[in-house]
């Protein structure tokens, strides 16, 4: 990657522009408005080229890393292979050309897919009916807790306002909580990983709306007691949400429905390969048990007698209104494309081939690096820093070196539960070549740890920018090409 | 067994499993309790190959009819150049994730950094985050962040100008935080300062919401409005279109504390609700309490300039149930989309794409009124959308539009539509529009 150091501010000159447009032969303009509702001056927006454009991102994308340029093994993001025939059909004129409120009579492909594609959620899920509206994984989070909210006020149940989150939890879980209005109540790990039973039995009455679980938890690890957990919580009057973004070791296994699940989102845009765009679009469906869907949001695709479909508004039961339109289509439509490839045979294999990449890299590893938790984990696990712990090379400095050699970093520094964690995620995309190699510079790294510390201390070396003053960037915000300037000419 | 996206041979997943010291993929599972493992056979299609795949959604979209849009409510037909999708669509930015290794990721950055950057500029703003879901959810957010802004206060007042989804999206928002919601009326098709006042003076408001542009397409005229409402300690909050901001006042020119918004009109594609990309714009002293990821410059360890991810105290990964809001992933490449859309067009581009929607649009207006079944509702200025009045029966009258292909005259109101131009429709387009309503109910009233 080589660095360039342009904004697209830097490289505009007044007079040059990068567009074409018709002729305005209308015979009215803008001038036309009353005094005070015109905008006094003019944007300060760049002043470019059409080849400037192309040229200035095309740079700017080469100082990227994504799973295109390889190995992206950050853990709880199921970062996989994007197949291109899903980008190509969402750009289908009979799709992205379509008005949001156009007449259902004019977009039965698209009510069509939605129905299918929530069937096919349903199917692999085990819940009774899915809304695709949530935009991303918190989301879904939020509109999932609104759902409980709402069947536990139908019930006249209006006192459960707290809800369980473990300590391992993604951090959405409890920052969706606070804003859906409720309390959270934490819950501890055992020192196997596992949510503590014990410890979760006297917080259960009649306060509690429920629990949210990730299962595979955090750490990787199944939360075997589930269905304990789940008779638990139903038996206190409580709802079970099960946090899908590490759906991806179940796919084609076990279905959240199965385990107890009343609620659940799912990331399509993980465990359905849809591109991640460096942080969205996503997609976070909510798929809930046949007692929930009443209270699922509006708008929803319904079904007149001759099979017609179409969209209703209005019901009295539903959470409310979480979108402007119907979610995130573009990406609902390459989801259901990835589903299609995988069909029934190929989804089977899905999560095991994710699985066994990650505990393969855990068995190649665990003499370098220090493993907490030994047992076998799902589609992710995560180390506690190097092993030799003497060289004072920290898990950030093995993050960092990482980059030197190709490779994307592992998330880093969660879960919570650990100081020093390390969290690997393979996917079942990744070849047994690539996680050899990921596997010798992590043993690389390791051995330069003790050889030449301060080697991987200042890593990385071979990046655009090396690492970043990142307390100055919080202390004196530079947020804006605005601020920029007034601080560069201070 | 082999699958394009599953590089895995069986001597692969032999000599893998080897290393595991397990005999079969099943083993790896043998800590999920057998009676939740899935045995049956998935309800799913067959697998299908790509050309198969590509069969299927053709037969999908061949059910779909893409019409000529005469509608605006909050998703906007705005031209938009070739390069957008094409830089759009590379590699390096498409399947990136969140910039949590700035050192690798200068390419988000700066674009996020440059999005911010106009959006303030358009805003008239301090600053901007580096994007929300789509409009309705930032303006829900924008409500919570006066909530946490003005502590204590429990009460946020709405216009009923703002768009239905709008008001609706940040209604169960407000429910489930335990915010009360009040509305303030239009009069004449504008929001009405007295009424804000009355409300206003209730007490306990921490924030007001109100349009830029309204429902009914009208431009707001929001002279004392900011005033009133910081007289009462709260924060006035404007819902933006920001294509439109490249010719009208700015939201901080009328003296908005936050602007929120959709930034769909700076080119994104229709494509049936969403991916769109909201945007949520506010001044410096707010922005400890803004939700979302924030982009800032800073230097290197060499001193090379250099953008990072900033401000994270605010987020959930840090904060947990005290974070500003939940949210996380949202729509990255739709602010890449319009960051690169606002690029090619420049100040000059917005000018003129707003120009030629408003003389199209002041052009349908005229020529449908010209028909004698229409007549302005409001008679207030307005921009690329308007609300006509008619003397026929609505379904009708969408009825005959359909069958030119045309989707148009939305109801919003008893004997309202809305009609919205944009720079992508030509004369030939709108006069045809008008003769085929002439012809079909001009002429014979019995018809209907």
């Amino acid at each position: 990657m080589k660095y360039y150091d342009k904004l697209i501010f830097e490289l505009s000159k007044e007079g040059r522009k990068g567009y074409t447009l018709p002729a305005n032969g209308w015979e009215t303009s803008l001038d036309e408005l009353p005094e005070g509702l015109g905008r006094k001056a003019a944007p300060a927006l760049p002043q470019v080229s059409e080849p400037d454009v192309v040229r200035h991102y095309t740079n700017l994308s080469q100082m990227n890393f994504g799973v295109d340029s390889g190995f992206y093994p950050l853990g709880s993001c199921t970062m996989k292979y994007n197949p291109r025939i899903s980008e190509e059909i969402a750009s289908m004129q009979d799709f992205a050309g379509l008005h949001p409120l156009q007449p259902a009579s004019s977009v039965q492909g698209v009510l069509r897919l939605y129905k299918e594609l929530s069937e096919a959620l349903s199917a692999i899920t085990g819940m009774a009916e899915f809304t695709l509206n949530p935009f991303a994984g918190a989301h879904g989070e939020l509109t999932g807790l609104m759902i409980m909210r709402s069947y536990h006020i139908a019930r006249g149940d209006y006192g459960r306002t707290r809800i369980i989150v473990p300590d391992s939890a993604h951090g959405t879980n409890p920052a969706s909580a606070a804003v859906c209005g409720l309390e959270v109540v934490q819950v501890k790990s055992r020192a196997d990983g596992l949510v503590d039973v014990e410890d979760l039995r006297p917080l259960l009455d009649e306060t509690v709306a429920g629990i949210m679980m990730t299962n595979p938890n955090t750490l990787g690890l199944f939360e075997k007691d589930i269905k304990e957990i789940a008779s638990l919580v139903h038996g206190c009057g409580g709802l079970l949400y099960y946090d899908g973004a590490n759906m991806n070791p179940l796919l084609g296994v076990v279905r959240p429905g199965d385990m107890g699940f009343d609620v659940m989102h799912l990331n399509l845009h993980k465990t359905f390969s849809t591109p991640h765009g460096g942080g969205g679009p996503g997609a976070g469906p909510v798929g809930v048990a046949a007692h929930l869907v009443p209270y699922l949001p509006v708008p929803r695709i319904v079904a007149d007698e001759d099979g017609q479909l179409g969209l209703d508004d209005d019901s009295a039961d539903a959470c409310g209104r979480i979108s402007g339109f119907m979610g995130n289509f573009g990406v609902l439509l390459r989801a259901y494309a990835y589903i299609l490839m995988l069909g029934r045979q190929n989804v089977r294999m899905a999560g095991p081939l994710a699985v066994l990449g990650a505990n393969y890299i855990k068995e190649s590893l665990r003499d370098c690096y220090r493993l907490p938790i030994s047992s076998v984990c799902k589609h992710e696990f995560v180390f506690d820093g190097l092993a030799d712990q003497e060289s004072g090379v920290t898990t950030l400095d093995v993050a960092k070196r990482l980059l030197d050699y190709g490779f994307h970093a592992p998330t880093i520094y969660f879960p919570l539960l650990f100081h020093q964690s390390i969290m690997i995620e393979p996917t079942e995309t990744e070849s047994k070549e690539t996680l050899d190699s990921f596997i010798e510079v992590m043993r690389k790294i390791a051995a330069e740890s003790a050889s030449e510390p301060e080697l991987v201390k200042s890593a990385p070396h071979s990046s655009p920018v090396g690492r970043l003053d990142e307390v100055r960037a919080a202390r004196q915000p530079v947020l804006t090409y605005r601020d920029y300037i007034d601080c560069s000419v201070k | 067994m082999a699958f394009a996206y599953f590089p895995h041979t069986d001597e692969d997943i032999r000599s893998m499993l080897g290393r595991i010291g397990v005999k079969d993929l099943g083993e790896l599972y043998s800590d999920v309790p057998e009676d939740v493992v899935y045995r049956e056979e998935y309800g799913l299609k067959d697998a299908m190959s790509e050309l198969e795949v590509r069969r299927y959604f053709s037969r999908l979209a061949a059910e779909n009819r893409k019409m000529l849009s005469l509608c605006g409510l909050g998703a906007y037909d705005h031209y938009s150049p070739s390069v957008v999708a094409s830089v759009v669509s590379r590699g390096e930015f498409l399947t990136a994730y969140t910039p949590y290794q700035p050192e690798v990721s200068q390419g988000t950055l700066r674009y996020i950094f440059e999005f911010q950057s106009m959006i303030s500029e358009l805003t008239g703003m301090d600053c901007a985050n580096a994007s929300m879901y789509d409009g309705p959810t930032s303006a829900a957010e924008a409500m919570l962040m006066t909530l946490a802004s003005t502590k204590k206060k429990k009460r946020i007042l709405l216009s009923e100008g703002l768009l239905p989804q709008v008001i609706e999206v940040v209604r169960t928002y407000a429910g489930y935080h335990g915010v009360e919601t009040g509305m303030i009326s239009c009069d004449g098709g504008q929001t009405s300062l007295d009424c804000m006042k009355e409300s206003l003076a209730a007490g306990d408001v921490a924030g007001v919401l109100v349009p830029g542009i309204n429902r009914y397409g009208i431009i707001e005229e929001l002279d004392d409005f900011a005033e009133a409402v910081h007289a009462c300690k709260g924060l006035f909050v404007m819902y933006s279109d920001p294509s439109s901001l490249a010719v009208l006042r700015t939201p901080g020119d009328w003296g908005a504390d936050i602007v929120c918004g959709d930034a769909q009109s700076l080119g994104i594609p229709l494509c049936f609700g969403g991916p769109y990309v909201g945007f949520l714009a506010c001044r410096k002293e707010f922005v400890r309490k803004m939700p979302g990821r924030i982009v800032g410059a800073t230097e290197d360890v060499d001193g090379k300039r250099a953008f990072v991810l900033t401000l994270q105290a605010r987020e959930q990964h840090i904060r947990r149930e005290k974070a500003t809001s939940n949210i996380c992933s949202n729509q990255s490449l739709m602010a890449l989309y319009v960051t690169v859309y606002m690029s090619l067009m420049g100040p000059s581009g917005l000018r003129e794409v707003n120009e030629l929607s408003y003389g199209g649009a002041h052009y349908l207006h005229d020529t449908l009124i010209s028909t004698g079944l229409f007549s302005d509702a409001f008679s207030k200025p307005f921009l690329k959308e308007f609300t006509l009045r008619t003397s026929v029966p609505v379904e009708k009258l969408q009825k005959a539009l359909e069958e030119i292909g045309v989707f148009g005259a939305v109801q919003v109101g008893e004997s309202l539509v809305n009609f919205c131009v944009t720079e992508k429709v030509c004369r030939e387009e709108l006069d045809k529009v008008t003769e085929h309503i002439r012809r079909t109910f001009a002429v014979s009233p019995q018809n209907f």
